[in-house]
């Protein structure tokens, strides 16, 4: 399986885009290039962008690996790009609101009945509950992967808490900061008034009881949640409180938070934590990252938060399958991004297709994220697939198949020089009241392991910085 | 502010502020211990540095004899005495990670660069050499830290409640030294200081950095009384009691004049300081230095709980 090279084409020439990086590589000593990787994983440490790995109590703060070789994407593919995504979330935050007002989906046997009300992330709390502004999904992160020049193919969407984009924003500064000169010839988009756009988006979906100037706030799980350090560090970059469920308490339908002048009224709550956390009167009771009473003050409209509650219906990889008819169903256009083939295997034909075929497929569990319980087939040894097939005859509708993709891959610098290695990209869709804002560019991962499709961070994957050439 | 955020800042300066304070402690025990014996006495350093860390029940449950070897593992790496240099640095770099928002970059880098050095210091079979050195690391990683504050902090309510911190716990620290201490400094037994009495003296001085101070502010040879005036009563002298409170008092009207409200914590600030500011040192001795201290020390515990009470919870 030979991989879409975004460098070089298949007879061995640059494109374009790549050119001035590609003679740069050309020149540029490997002992220069591996003294500012040092430097890149110094300043990394310093400023502390470490993240915590969940089950491994030896090395709990980690680094991301930082590979220094950008990955380029032309304005024209960005431009595609764009209109895609946008559309994508559209039709999400229209579906979420059908699935939690009139059903109508359901009634025109789109998507199957039981695949939602027998999916533990629908919030039957939400039925008929109107949120502010008809929106749920106001962050989204929408994982793409390249297979050849033309086609994105959407791998996942991220509809609850994405993370990742304070990697976007420091890779970028790191780049800057260690090649200074490579931003003289390219004329790379600035990723940097993401915050800016996030705070516009946050403010725009204040209630509508909310002051004229409406109160942000971060709420974290608390400095041992693997996405910590994102979360202070975008809580500093909007000039919003990061706050913990301990910092705020609901009296009257609304919500306010402790602070040293005395109770502060909070209007939007740009949330980090599961919908699982968030009230333990309505959710998981023992859970002390949330906050009592948080879901009435949400019902009575006191309140925004963000994204909404329930929103995981969307990302869930079972109801992923049907998203080329969603798609069609509320906006009567056809997806500019494509959908990876997927079987579900909760339906006996698809199962027994994916049982015949396991090694050639990757397997995923219909709520897994972060590339945990995740089988890819040609990778796997005999044990492993036995395992899954095991696995997969108990308790079916817990998995979907998809083809094994042959990811893009970029040049990336490894032990051994500098070689092609995987990528995706996540690029994040913030959806306000007044407009859809994307910042050009995300967060590209790489596989960095040879011949390895899995790019999560969780599982040995790096980061690179992404650039939208403006030109 | 966040409530916790305040509290945190707050906890995150004291904490430095104690790492420091336990360096000197070490420092000034591991020099007179180092004495001939002749010069030592028969007074143990390795108690003495136990009690004025304040932890000597701490360290009776956990050790027997205070010498060289236990002392130093209890107050600079023990992982089970709360107020170790090495707990104080985790305690305060776990704090800094709480509240990064309200730090700046370099107050940042100061405490978590401090962490991960930290870690390079292998506490077993660590030579004197090597000790000294870890030492001189705490003070200059509280140095930074401090230095950072002070230059890069806006002056808003983060500052005040950092600062804060420094000085209740700086106070706190003077007054302990002063506690173990106080018998070597009272006049009455008017001895003319034979040179184990000099090395107490300076021991004293030293500990609070200041035994250069002292000939300046004094231009004589080391006296014990006025070693007393200068770590309780001499507002040049950024250890003393009277500063730390000038200090306090200072912070706590930035907060008051900045929330618009004044409270318990301020009045109580007040009014040591005025105290400190009306005593005389002959009056503290006719008194009694040590019920000074006991007061004192009583004192500064209630504008603790008060500035909790008042802002940090």
């Amino acid at each position: 399986m030979t991989a879409y090279d975004e460098m070089r084409t298949a007879a061995g020439a640059v494109r374009p885009a790549y050119s001035l990086l590609s003679n740069w590589l050309g020149t540029v000593p490997k002992d220069v290039l591996d003294y500012r990787r040092r430097e890149a994983e110094f300043i990394f440490r310093r400023i502390g962008i470490t993240f915590a790995v969940y089950g491994d109590a030896a090395a709990q703060e980690r680094l991301i690996p930082f590979d220094i070789i950008p990955r380029i994407l032309t304005q024209r593919e960005w431009d595609r790009l764009t209109r895609g995504l946008i559309q994508r979330v559209k039709a999400i935050n229209a579906f979420i609101g059908d699935i939690y007002g009139k059903r109508e989906i359901l009634s025109a046997g789109i998507v199957p009945e039981e695949l939602i009300y027998r999916n533990p992330v629908f919030r039957p709390e939400m039925n008929g509950k109107p949120v502010p502004h008809d929106l749920y999904v106001m962050i989204a992160g929408i994982d793409v992967v390249r297979v050849d020049e033309n086609d994105f193919y959407v791998l996942e969407d991220n509809a609850r808490t994405p993370s990742g984009v304070s990697y976007m924003l420091e890779n970028r500064e790191i780049m800057l900061r260690l090649f200074p000169e490579l931003f003289i010839d390219h004329p790379v988009a600035p990723v940097d008034n993401y915050p800016d756009e996030l705070l516009a988006t946050l403010k725009s979906v204040a209630p509508l009881t909310a002051s004229g100037e409406p109160t942000v706030v971060l709420l974290t799980p608390g400095i041992h949640n693997s996405a910590y350090f994102e979360h202070s560090f975008l809580a500093d970059k909007l000039g919003v409180e990061l706050v913990e469920g301990r910092d705020l308490f609901v009296k009257n339908g609304v919500v306010w938070m402790r602070t040293t002048e005395g109770p502060k009224r909070v209007d939007v709550i740009y949330r980090r934590i599961d919908d699982d956390f968030l009230d333990p009167l309505v959710f998981r009771p023992d859970s002390e990252l949330g906050v009592p009473g948080l879901m009435s003050a949400y019902q009575s409209g006191n309140v925004t938060l963000a994204n909404a509650v329930g929103t995981g219906i969307a990302d869930d990889k079972a109801v992923y399958s049907y998203m080329p008819e969603i798609m069609k169903f509320y906006l009567g256009e056809e997806p500019l991004l494509k959908n990876v083939p997927t079987w579900r295997c909760r339906e006996p034909d698809h199962l027994s297709y994916v049982l015949d075929r396991l090694d050639e497929l990757v397997v995923k569990e219909v709520h897994g994220s972060g590339g945990y319980g995740m089988l890819i087939g040609p990778a796997a040894d005999k044990n492993t697939l036995d395992l899954f097939r095991v696995k997969l005859k108990h308790d079916p509708s817990n998995f979907i198949a998809q083809p094994t993709l042959a990811l893009s891959t970029c040049p990336t610098f490894v032990e051994q020089g500098i070689a092609p290695r995987h990528v995706d990209l996540r690029p994040f869709v913030l959806t306000g009241r007044d407009k859809v804002r994307i910042v050009p560019g995300g967060l590209t991962r790489v596989a960095l392991k040879n011949g390895s499709l899995v790019v999560n961070s969780s599982q040995g994957g790096g980061t690179k910085d992404t650039w939208v050439l403006d030109r | 502010m966040l409530s916790r955020t305040a509290d945190n800042l707050y906890w995150l300066s004291r904490y430095v502020e104690r790492a420091e304070c336990l360096a000197r402690i070490l420092d000034v025990a591991s020099r007179l211990a180092s004495l001939p014996a002749a010069y030592g006495g028969s007074t143990n350093e390795w108690e003495s540095a136990v009690a004025t860390a304040g932890c000597v029940d701490a360290f009776a449950a956990a050790h027997g004899e205070a010498n060289e070897k236990t002392v130093t593992e209890f107050l600079a790496f023990s992982p089970d005495n709360p107020s170790s240099i090495r707990n104080c640095l985790e305690i305060a770099r776990t704090n800094a990670r709480s509240v990064r928002t309200a730090l700046t970059v370099e107050m940042w880098d100061a405490i978590n660069g401090a962490w991960h050095d930290l870690n390079s210091f292998d506490a077993r079979g660590m030579s004197r050499e090597e000790f000294a050195r870890f030492l001189g690391f705490v003070k200059e990683a509280s140095l930074r830290f401090d230095g950072s504050a002070y230059r890069t902090m806006l002056r808003n309510d983060a500052y005040w409640f950092s600062r804060l911190g420094v000085y209740v716990e700086r106070a706190d620290a003077t007054a302990r030294i002063l506690d173990v201490k106080y018998h070597v400094l009272l006049p009455e037994k008017e001895r003319v200081g034979g040179p184990l009495d000099y090395f107490q003296w300076a021991s004293i001085l030293r500990s609070v950095s200041a035994l250069t101070s002292y000939h300046w502010v004094y231009r004589e040879s080391v006296k014990p009384w006025l070693v007393a005036d200068l770590l309780i009563l001499n507002r040049q002298m950024p250890h003393s009691l009277a500063s730390c409170y000038e200090n306090i008092s200072r912070y706590l009207d930035d907060l008051a004049a900045f929330y618009g409200r004044q409270g318990n914590s301020q009045r109580i600030a007040r009014t040591t300081l005025t105290k400190l500011s009306n005593a005389r040192m002959e009056q503290i001795f006719q008194s009694g230095l040590h019920e000074f201290i006991n007061n004192f020390v009583a004192d500064n515990n209630r504008l603790s709980a008060a500035v909790a009470e008042q802002y940090l919870v």
